[in-house]
C-alpha cells in the first residue's frame, strides 16, 4: 500500500514536471533555432573581453568597496538588532513578548533581501543606504532566531549568581550569559556577512548601489564590455571574502 | 602585572574604529532618509493601504495565473537543471574512475585533467547569483518567464551537480568497483552499483533545492523575469499598496506550503 | 542578631519537602558549619539564607531586615552584602579569572563602570591582592576553563571575598580539593572571617574538617536540624544518628588479617 502510495506520488512529480512546461509553453525549438543561437552568440561574444581600462577598474575598486561597505555595515547592524530581539525571542521577558518577537522574526526573515530592498528604495530613496536597510532588516530575521536558539541553550548559573550577588540586569548578562554564548554569535554573524556579500552584490538590480546598480546600468545600456568586468569583479569579492571569512573562524573560533 | 590582552584589545578597537568610519560613509548609511517627511508620508501612505489587502475578482485571477507561472518556472527550471546535473555530476565524481579500480581508489593524473573542467564548470555555475544570470536572460531572450527558467537551471545544475558527485563518492563504492572489474559499463555500474544507494539523498536535497528554487523564482521576476516578482515589481512602482500586501501574503503561504510538501516528499521518498 | 529564623520551611517547586521548622540564631561573626548526610536540605538552606528561595511556611531576618518584606530593589541591596560561595563555581569557562572575581563588586559598581572592566580590569592590584591569599596570584589572567577543580573553587571563594559581604555562605567550598588544600583553605576562610568581622556558614561533607575548623557545628538531616552545638560538644552517637543510612545493603566486615594458626607437629 504505501510503496503504490509511493510509485504515486512519483508520478505526481512526473507528471507535475511536464505540466509546468506546458504552463510556460516556451519554445524550446526557437530557442535554439540557428537565428536565435547566432543572435545568443552575438550577445554571449561582446563579454569575452572585458572592459579593463584603469579608469574603469577605479569605478569597480569603488563599486566593489561599497558593495562591501554595504554587507558588512548591514550585517553589523543586523548582529545588533538581533540580539536585541533574541532576549524576547528566547523567553526573558514573558510569554506575549516571546510570541511578537518570534512573529516579528519570522516575518523579516520571510521576506527576501531583494524584495526589503525594493520597499527600502521605496521608502528611503536610490542608493547604497536602501541595501544597507534592506540586509539588515533580513539578516535581523534570521540572526534573530539563531541567537534565540543560542541564548535558550545557554546555562543560566552564571548570571543568576550575579544577580544573587547584588548585580544588575543588564551586568549580569554581560557578565554571566554573553561570555558563554558570545562565539556562536561571532560564527554566526560571519556566516551570514558571507551571504550578505553575494546579496549586496545584486541588490542594486532594483536601485540599492554597489556592483549590481553598476552591472544594470551596463547591462541596460549594452555595455557589454563593461558587464563582463563588474561580473568578474563581483566573483572575486565573493572568493575573497569566503576565504577571510573562513581564515578568520579558524582563528578565532577553534581554540 | 601587565595585562598580556590590553594591547591586543586596544589595537582590535582601534582597527574596527578606524574600518567603521569608511565603511559607514561608503554604504551611505542613514536611518533618518526614512524619517524625512516627504518619504514618511508616501511610505505611510503606502503601507496603510496594506489593510485590506486587494481583493477584486480579476486581481485574484492575475496574482492565481502568477502563483502557477512562479511554480511552473521552479518545477522547469529544477527539470532541466537535473538533466544537466546528472550527467556533469556523473562525469565530476571520481566514483566511477576506471583508472582508481587499480590505485586503491585514487584516479591516476590523466583522470584528474578529465574531472577538474567539469568541476570548475560546475563551480562557475553556481558562483554568479541566479539573479545575475535572469537578467543577463531577460536581455537576450526577452521578458518573461523563459528567463527565469534558463537562470535557475543554469544555477542550480551547478549546485546539483556538485552535491550529486558528492553523494556518489559517498556510497559504499565496493558495488560500482566489483562491476566495473568484470567488466561492465560505467553507466551500467553506475545504474546498478551507486544508484539504489545514492537515490534517496538525491532526491532528498533535489527536493530542498526545488524550495528554495520558489523563492528565488519570485525574487527573479524583479528583474522581469515573470511569475509572482514581476507583478510585485509592478505594482511597487505604481505605489500599490493594496495589491502588494496580497502578494506578500500569497508569497508567504506559497513558501509556507513549498516547505510542507518538500518534508512530506521526502519523509515518503527517502 | 545578624541572622535569625523562625520556624521557616520549604518545599520545592516539584512538591518535595526541603526544610521543616528550622529555627536558627547567628550572632554578626559567628562561624558555623552545617555538616548532614547527602541530600539533608544544607544547600537548600544555604539558598535560602543567601535570599535565592523563598520559604513556604514561616519568616526569616537577615542582616536586620526580612527580605521577603523588602521591595525588589532593596532586596537587591541586601543581597549585595550576602555573598554565596558555590557548589559547582559559577564561571563563564572562556571567562579569565580577574573579570571572573571582579564581577563579585557587579553589586556595588555603576553600570558604565562594570561595561569598562569587562573591557579592561579596572582594579587588577585589588583582584591579585584576593587571589595572592589563595595561592593563586600567578593565574591572575589565566582562562577560568584552564584551571583545575580545587583551583576553580578557589577562585569561586576569591570572587565572594573580592565582593567583601557581611555574611559569607559557603556552600561545599572545599569538595574538589584535596585533604591538606581543603585543611589550609578552610583555615584561611576562617581567618579572614575573623579579620574582617563576618559571619560564616559553610556545609561540608568532611566532619573532621568541621569539627576542626568551625566553633559551631549545625547537623541536619532530612530538612530538620538535628543537633545545634559547640564543636567540642558533639558527641560520636549524635554523628552516628545524623549519618545512619538504613537504605544502604548492610555489608558484613572484611575478616581481620589475624594469622592462621600453624598447625605444630
Amino acid at each position: 500500500m504505501s510503496r503504490l502510495l509511493n510509485y504515486l506520488l512519483l508520478g505526481a512529480l512526473l507528471l507535475a514536471m511536464v505540466a509546468s512546461f506546458r504552463f510556460l509553453q516556451i519554445d524550446f525549438v526557437g530557442l535554439i533555432s540557428p537565428d536565435a543561437l547566432e543572435q545568443m552568440g552575438d550577445y554571449a561574444a561582446g563579454f569575452l573581453a572585458p572592459d579593463l581600462s584603469r579608469t574603469y577598474l577605479e569605478e569597480l575598486g569603488h563599486g566593489a568597496l561599497q558593495t562591501l561597505a554595504m554587507s558588512a555595515i548591514g550585517t553589523l547592524l543586523a548582529a545588533l538588532a538581533g540580539l536585541l530581539l533574541a532576549l524576547p525571542a528566547a523567553g526573558r521577558w514573558g510569554l506575549v513578548a516571546e510570541q511578537a518577537a518570534r512573529l516579528l522574526l519570522n516575518a523579516l526573515r520571510a521576506i527576501p533581501e531583494l524584495v526589503w530592498a525594493a520597499l527600502m528604495v521605496l521608502a528611503a530613496g536610490l542608493g547604497p543606504n536602501a541595501g544597507t536597510l534592506a540586509l539588515a532588516l533580513h539578516t535581523a530575521g534570521v540572526l534573530g532566531r539563531l541567537f534565540a536558539e543560542a541564548l535558550e541553550n545557554t546555562p543560566a548559573e552564571p548570571a543568576e549568581a550575579v544577580r544573587l550577588a547584588g548585580g544588575g540586569r543588564v551586568a549580569a548578562f554581560v557578565y554571566g550569559t554573553l561570555p558563554g554564548v558570545w562565539p556562536q554569535l561571532l560564527a554566526y554573524s560571519l556566516y551570514r556577512w558571507e551571504n550578505n556579500i553575494r546579496m549586496a552584490s545584486v541588490l542594486g538590480f532594483v536601485g540599492a548601489g554597489g556592483l549590481g546598480q553598476m552591472l544594470y546600468m551596463s547591462l541596460s545600456l549594452f555595455q557589454h564590455a563593461q558587464a563582463a568586468s563588474v561580473i568578474l569583479a563581483m566573483l572575486l569579492l565573493v572568493l575573497a571574502v569566503d576565504a577571510f571569512s573562513a581564515w578568520s573562524r579558524q582563528r578565532w573560533l577553534s581554540r | 602585572m601587565r595585562d598580556p590582552a590590553a594591547l591586543p584589545r586596544l589595537l582590535l578597537t582601534l582597527l574596527a574604529l578606524a574600518l567603521l568610519w569608511p565603511g559607514l560613509s561608503l554604504s551611505e548609511l542613514n536611518l533618518g532618509a526614512l524619517f524625512e517627511p516627504g518619504n514618511a508620508r508616501t511610505m505611510g501612505q503606502f503601507l496603510g493601504d496594506f489593510w485590506p489587502p486587494a481583493h477584486e475578482a480579476d486581481f485574484l485571477a492575475l496574482l492565481w495565473r502568477a502563483t502557477l507561472e512562479t511554480l511552473a518556472i521552479a518545477t522547469a527550471g529544477m527539470t532541466l537543471a537535473l538533466l544537466l546535473a546528472l550527467p556533469a555530476g556523473l562525469l565530476a565524481s571520481r566514483a566511477l574512475s576506471l583508472s582508481a579500480l587499480y590505485r586503491g581508489g585514487r584516479p591516476a593524473w590523466w583522470g584528474a585533467l578529465l574531472r577538474w573542467p567539469v568541476r570548475g564548470l560546475l563551480i562557475v555555475l553556481r558562483s554568479v547569483p541566479e539573479i545575475v544570470w535572469a537578467l543577463l536572460f531577460v536581455r537576450a531572450v526577452g521578458l518573461g518567464p523563459t528567463a527565469g527558467v534558463l537562470a535557475i537551471a543554469i544555477t542550480y545544475a551547478g549546485m546539483l551537480g556538485k552535491v550529486y558527485a558528492e553523494i556518489f563518492e559517498s556510497v559504499d563504492g565496493g558495488p560500482a568497483r566489483a562491476l566495473l572489474g568484470a567488466g561492465a559499463s560505467r553507466l551500467a555500474a553506475f545504474c546498478y552499483g551507486v544508484l539504489p544507494n545514492a537515490a534517496g539523498e538525491m532526491l532528498s536535497y533535489s527536493v530542498y533545492r526545488w524550495e528554495c528554487a520558489i523563492r528565488a523564482s519570485v525574487v527573479m521576476g524583479f528583474v522581469g523575469a515573470g511569475g509572482l516578482g514581476q507583478q510585485m515589481d509592478l505594482s511597487m512602482r505604481m505605489f500599490a499598496g493594496e495589491e502588494v500586501a496580497a502578494m506578500l501574503l500569497v508569497f508567504l503561504v506559497l513558501v509556507l506550503l513549498a516547505d510542507q510538501l518538500s518534508r512530506l516528499l521526502r519523509s515518503r521518498l527517502t | 542578631m545578624s541572622i535569625q529564623v523562625h520556624g521557616v520551611g520549604l518545599t520545592h517547586a516539584d512538591g518535595t519537602r526541603a526544610l521543616s521548622d528550622v529555627r536558627l540564631s547567628i550572632a554578626q561573626g559567628e562561624r558555623v558549619a552545617l555538616i548532614g548526610p547527602s541530600g539533608a536540605g544544607k544547600t537548600s538552606l544555604l539558598r535560602l539564607l543567601a535570599t535565592a528561595l523563598r520559604p513556604s511556611e514561616g519568616h526569616l531576618q537577615l542582616l536586620g531586615s526580612d527580605p521577603w518584606q523588602l521591595s525588589a530593589r532593596a532586596r537587591q541591596q541586601l543581597r549585595r552584602r550576602i555573598g554565596l560561595v558555590h557548589q559547582q563555581p559559577p564561571l563563564p569557562p572562556r571567562q579569565r579569572v580577574v573579570t571572573a572575581v571582579s564581577a563579585g563588586r557587579l553589586g556595588q559598581w555603576s553600570l558604565p563602570r562594570a561595561l569598562l572592566n569587562l573591557l579592561h580590569p579596572l582594579d587588577a592590584a585589588g583582584v591579585q591582592a584576593e587571589l595572592a591569599r589563595l595561592d593563586l596570584a600567578d593565574k591572575l589572567f589565566a582562562r577560568c576553563d584552564e584551571l583545575s577543580g580545587g583551583q576553580l573553587q578557589r577562585v569561586g571563594i576569591a570572587r565572594v571575598l573580592y565582593q567583601q559581604p557581611e555574611l559569607l555562605l559557603a556552600d561545599e567550598p572545599v569538595s574538589a580539593m584535596d585533604p591538606v588544600l581543603a585543611g589550609h583553605t578552610l583555615g584561611l576562610l576562617g581567618e579572614e572571617a575573623q579579620r574582617r568581622g563576618l559571619t560564616l556558614i559553610a556545609s561540608l561533607h568532611a566532619v573532621d574538617l568541621a569539627l576542626t575548623h568551625f566553633p559551631r557545628v549545625i547537623g541536619v538531616r532530612e530538612g530538620r536540624i538535628l543537633f545545634d552545638r559547640p564543636a567540642g560538644e558533639v558527641s560520636p552517637a549524635e554523628l552516628e544518628a545524623l549519618y545512619v543510612n538504613d537504605q544502604l545493603p548492610s555489608r558484613e566486615p572484611p575478616p581481620s588479617a589475624a594469622p592462621l594458626p600453624v598447625a605444630r607437629c
